[in-house]
């Protein structure tokens, strides 16, 4: 009865209120969407967002108070202006794109001017605005957040691995930190050496109730049903990962003592076995490892410059960069195909990558030409020719299958290990538009920046995979570039803005 | 008068399969190799006397990125084996004006070309391809698709083509692109050019 009583108190105030945002959006098809959050060293803050033609924008109002930057629209031009310490963005009013520092990125939808505000895409946050901010800003769209500077923010998968009783629950902490465990009535407490945490939506099923963020920011709950007995957990570390398997018995089986965390055992002591990394990576939809391979090596020196430099050396130190930036800002496990001056094979290094495991192959070469004048970055990713296509397909639609422990059969698409790459030429040609776009940002592209082409050690790699040549090594300008630091390091932070945003878009596309 | 229309009728009957016996030689002649707009050179090499078929070969554009197509006579040969034979040695040994540059390494030699009934040509070259290839993705698609188009632009039997170095199947020429299986016919690579 109440409520039926509220609803002709409430609606002359709902579309007054309506009427008030519609007029303020200038009419604009604007929708409140639920906000990002902003997660920085000085704490969380939301991050106010509307959903206008299906794509999710942010006020440059907000973006103002929230990162201290000035904007001022130009209503000459017809666009508007972001600063920050003398460096600008501008944009234009229905253009989707930003012009960063005289640089065009392209943004996934157009900017908005509505009534007297200016609205931009969600990912105007990391792809323009981060480039002319003094920390670093990471969009996540999976888990909402927008990280600002550097911030330990590991990914927590939670997952109900067996619903029992017992049940069996796991937390996975990526990259790992310090974890402990403590055992309240009715739940666990994990607490996680960090700033804050990514973490999914809350999980739940048989005895856990709930799997949830906690009352700090590094703080995870595991909240018991009625029926639980006192929960038992414990914490290995594989791979770069922290893993808390928790298990619950029924109240009724759970009179033993146990402590609520199993004590490590003493060195020399024997340890329970580790996780197995292969089940971690089935269990979980994130990243793990990705693999860097450094072009040539040994004999094959690759590309000679005028001055001597070897594009083998080269693209090992690019590799080193790159691997570093990676492993210390996204906490990923980084193989390099080679970690010296060495001669390894392309199946080799294909193998390297597919035995791995990895969630993305990117392979770095410096390029020669027969014009010393020809420059640029250029991006290559696998053409299958005809016949390969149809081997293929012929592969896939004709298939095998194998009979499973319980009955059932598992189905098997044979396709050849030399054309692994066949089931992710698309997610591939992603990868070199994402390539193309951060190099653009940071150093000179070829005219033609991306090619499709049989490559050799791409044809075989069984991820998502592309060839990067970063610049010229046969023109004098480019040579004298590539020997120095400042270059390499540039070079190595645009592979790495890709793999950031590739990662954050294959993650999504991952998600149900 | 009978007969007189019967002698016409005759000769018109005569003249008609005549007509119709031209016609199918034509639709069964030979194709000419590489149909263009581009006047012929001759080359320095062909000698004039000599019977020849004009065939494109492929040379390195100035600008790096592409292919150039350019006419130039080859002498006739009978088969379609020994008519690749001619063509390569050309594409291997021409020498196109500046600032057009030949994208095969100068030494490379041709050891052996063969089809087979499938259409599929195999071009074996010298190890010199290897040992002199300068390097790069790019380069080295350039220096591949040099060859597959030249074997396929200018023999219709070829349907795809796949390179041998010294009798061998090869990985690659310079660490990039594949060849371990025959290729088709790349146009993507190939820019139009002015130059003769």
């Amino acid at each position: 009865m109440r409520s039926c009583d509220a609803v002709p108190l409430r609606t002359p105030v709902a579309a007054i209120l309506i009427l008030a945002f519609v007029a303020s959006t200038g009419g604009q098809d604007l929708t409140p969407a639920a906000p990002l959050t902003l997660v920085s060293r000085e704490g969380r803050r939301p991050i106010p967002t509307t959903v206008q033609a299906g794509r999710e924008v942010v006020a440059l109002d907000d973006v103002a108070t929230l990162f201290r930057v000035t904007v001022k629209e130009d209503t000459l031009a017809g666009g508007v202006t972001v600063s920050y310490r003398g460096r600008t963005i501008v944009a234009s009013a229905n253009r989707p794109m930003a012009s960063v520092d005289g640089r065009v990125v392209s943004l996934p939808s157009q900017v908005i001017r509505a009534g007297s505000r200016w609205f931009v895409p969600i990912e105007f946050l990391s792809v323009a605005l981060a480039s002319i901010y003094d920390q670093r800003i990471e969009l996540r769209r999976a888990s909402r957040l927008v990280l600002v500077g550097d911030v330990r923010l590991p990914r927590v998968t939670t997952n109900i691995d067996f619903p029992g009783p017992p049940t069996r629950a796991s937390i996975e902490i990526a990259p790992a930190a310090p974890v402990t465990v403590t055992t309240e009535p009715g739940r666990l407490v994990v607490r996680v050496d960090a700033d804050a945490l990514d973490l999914p939506s809350a999980t739940g099923g048989g005895l856990v109730q709930l799997i949830r963020q906690g009352e700090q920011p590094n703080q995870i709950v595991v909240t018991m049903t009625e029926a639980a007995g006192t929960p038992r957990a414990t914490v290995t570390t594989a791979n770069n990962v922290a893993r808390v398997a928790i298990e619950v018995p029924p109240a009724a089986t759970s009179e033993s003592k146990a402590p609520a965390v199993e004590p490590r055992a003493p060195e020399g002591e024997p340890r329970p076995p580790e996780p197995d990394p292969r089940a971690s990576i089935v269990a979980t939809r994130s990243w793990q490892t990705i693999v860097i391979d450094p072009g040539h090596g040994g004999d094959d020196v690759g590309v000679r410059g005028v001055k001597g430099n070897e594009e083998k050396q080269l693209t090992l130190d690019i590799a080193r960069r790159l691997r570093a930036m990676v492993e210390n800002r996204l906490g990923l496990r980084v193989i390099l195909t080679r970690e010296d001056d060495r001669a390894v094979g392309l199946d080799e290094r294909a193998a390297v990558a597919n035995n791995g495991k990895a969630n993305l192959l990117i392979s770095l070469h410096v390029n020669g030409s027969r014009v010393p004048d020809q420059s640029g970055a250029e991006i290559f990713h696998l053409q299958l020719d005809r016949e390969s296509e149809e081997v293929v397909r012929v592969a896939t639609a004709e298939g095998a299958s194998l009979p499973t422990l319980g009955g059932g059969v598992r189905r098997l698409d044979l396709i050849p290990w030399d054309l692994a790459q066949a089931r992710h030429l698309d997610e591939s040609s992603v990868l070199a538009s994402v390539l193309q776009e951060e190099l653009q940002r940071q150093v000179p592209m070829s005219g033609h920046p991306i090619r499709q082409a049989p490559m050799r050690l791409l044809a075989a790699a069984n991820m998502p995979a592309a060839l990067v040549e970063v610049a010229y090594l046969t023109n004098p300008q480019q040579e004298a570039r590539l020997n120095s630091d400042d270059f390499k390091t540039t070079v190595a932070q645009a592979v790495f803005s890709a793999i950031v945003r590739f990662r954050a878009w294959s993650e999504e596309s991952q998600t149900p | 008068m009978s007969l007189r229309v019967w002698w016409l009728a005759f000769i018109g009957g005569l003249a008609a399969l005549v007509l119709i016996a031209i016609s199918i030689a034509r639709m069964y002649a030979p194709a000419r190799p590489v149909p263009s707009d581009a006047p012929i050179t001759r080359s320095p090499t062909t000698p004039k006397e000599t019977a020849h078929i004009t065939a494109t070969l492929f040379f390195g554009a100035p600008d790096g990125q592409s292919l150039a197509p350019m006419r130039r006579d080859v002498a006739l040969a009978e088969t379609v084996v020994d008519q690749g034979r001619q063509i390569l040695a050309a594409q291997l040994s021409e020498v196109p004006p500046a600032p057009y540059v030949s994208v095969i390494p100068a030494a490379t030699m041709l050891r052996a070309f063969y089809v087979t009934e499938r259409g599929d040509a195999f071009v074996d070259l010298s190890s010199d391809i290897v040992r002199g290839h300068p390097g790069g993705s790019l380069n080295e698609l350039l220096t591949v698709y040099a060859i597959v188009n030249a074997v396929s632009a200018n023999l219709p039997a070829v349907r795809r083509v796949q390179i041998l170095v010294d009798g061998k199947e090869a990985d690659t020429i310079a660490g990039h692109v594949d060849l371990r299986r025959p290729l088709t016919r790349n146009d993507s690579l190939v820019r139009e050019t002015d130059e003769k």
